[in-house]
């Protein structure tokens, strides 16, 4: 369901934001997290935990707003409850050209301290286009 | 405590809520398709139904009930008022929302002079589409009332978009 939703917010996203091409993956991750956070929840993510490529890095969410007035049942202690957000940070990123994974290292609803997605980049697809230079 | 988040947020993941359960969970069987949708909106509304009023006392009768829905409840809701409310003083309420906020994003389908009867399936496929969009604010009322103590069964009426209506009908 994220994932879908994903694919069209990032249209609204950059139609607002105004933003420019990033330059690499760092710059689109802090990107999603200080300017796609805020201008969609409300609230400020950071970027920590950069590996030695620059391909995986961690989002950190101190505040969740979709976890407000939520607990998580005993029939329920499995759930990812804020799993839509992986699949629209997922959507987005791949209408720009980028093959994410993105999963959940630390889910306060589960226990933990803080809300922290991991993006990892697979693929930098380049943008193809249907047509050819010298028709 | 209010919190601000983008209302594209809520209406993407109305549309796509709508989408997955027609789609995906119950393709091909949109009957049950529309109960689960109304099954959740009567959760959400009973919830909501519930934090509106904390420290309001109990409604006297079913009127003041029905005009707390119209009033406070749409406003938290839409950021507005129900334009217009009838009734037949018979347990059936009418309120309409000339401009509802969850269908502005919807094409309004003009209906052609002479259909053919493929443009006619199209359309009588895109008018499915939008009532299924309209199961979850009414189960949301249904919810609310139901939560007040009173039981009702809701239906909504789009004949006239933008202008949707909301039928109720409380149960004796």
């Amino acid at each position: 369901m994220g994932y879908n939703i994903g694919i069209r917010l990032i249209d609204e996203f950059l139609a607002k934001s105004n933003v420019s091409r990033c330059v690499d993956f760092k710059e689109t991750a802090e990107m999603i997290a200080k300017v796609g956070f805020k201008m969609f929840l409300g609230v400020t993510a950071s970027v920590m935990n950069w590996d030695a490529d620059g391909t995986c890095c961690s989002i950190v969410l101190e505040d969740n707003p979709l976890v407000d007035f939520v607990e998580l049942p005993d029939t329920c202690q499995g759930l990812y409850y804020c799993n839509i957000l992986s699949g629209v940070i997922r959507g987005a990123l791949e209408m720009v050209a980028m093959k994410t994974e993105v999963t959940w290292i630390r889910d306060m609803l589960r226990g933990d301290d803080a809300y922290e997605l991991q993006v990892k980049l697979l693929k930098q697809v380049p943008e193809e286009y249907p047509y050819k230079d010298d028709e | 405590m209010g919190r601000d988040v983008s209302e594209s947020c809520i209406d993407s993941l109305l549309t796509e809520m709508v989408s997955t359960y027609c789609n995906r969970f119950y393709a091909n069987k949109p009957e049950l398709a529309a109960r689960r949708i109304e099954a959740i909106g009567y959760q959400v509304g009973h919830q909501l139904s519930e934090r509106y009023t904390m420290e309001r006392p109990c409604f006297s009768d079913h009127l003041e009930a029905i005009k707390f829905i119209c009033k406070d409840f749409w406003f938290e809701l839409f950021k507005k008022q129900i334009d217009n409310l009838k009734t037949n003083h018979r347990g059936t309420f009418v309120l309409q929302d000339n401009r509802f906020r969850w269908l502005t994003r919807m094409s309004i389908d003009q209906s052609p002079e002479n259909g053919t009867s493929e443009e006619l399936s199209i359309m009588a496929d895109n008018k499915t589409m939008q009532s299924m969009h309209l199961y979850f604010p009414c189960g949301i009322i249904r919810g609310a009332l139901s939560n007040l103590g009173i039981p009702c069964a809701v239906s909504a009426d789009i004949s006239n978009l933008p202008a949707c209506s909301f039928v109720i009908r409380i149960k004796a």
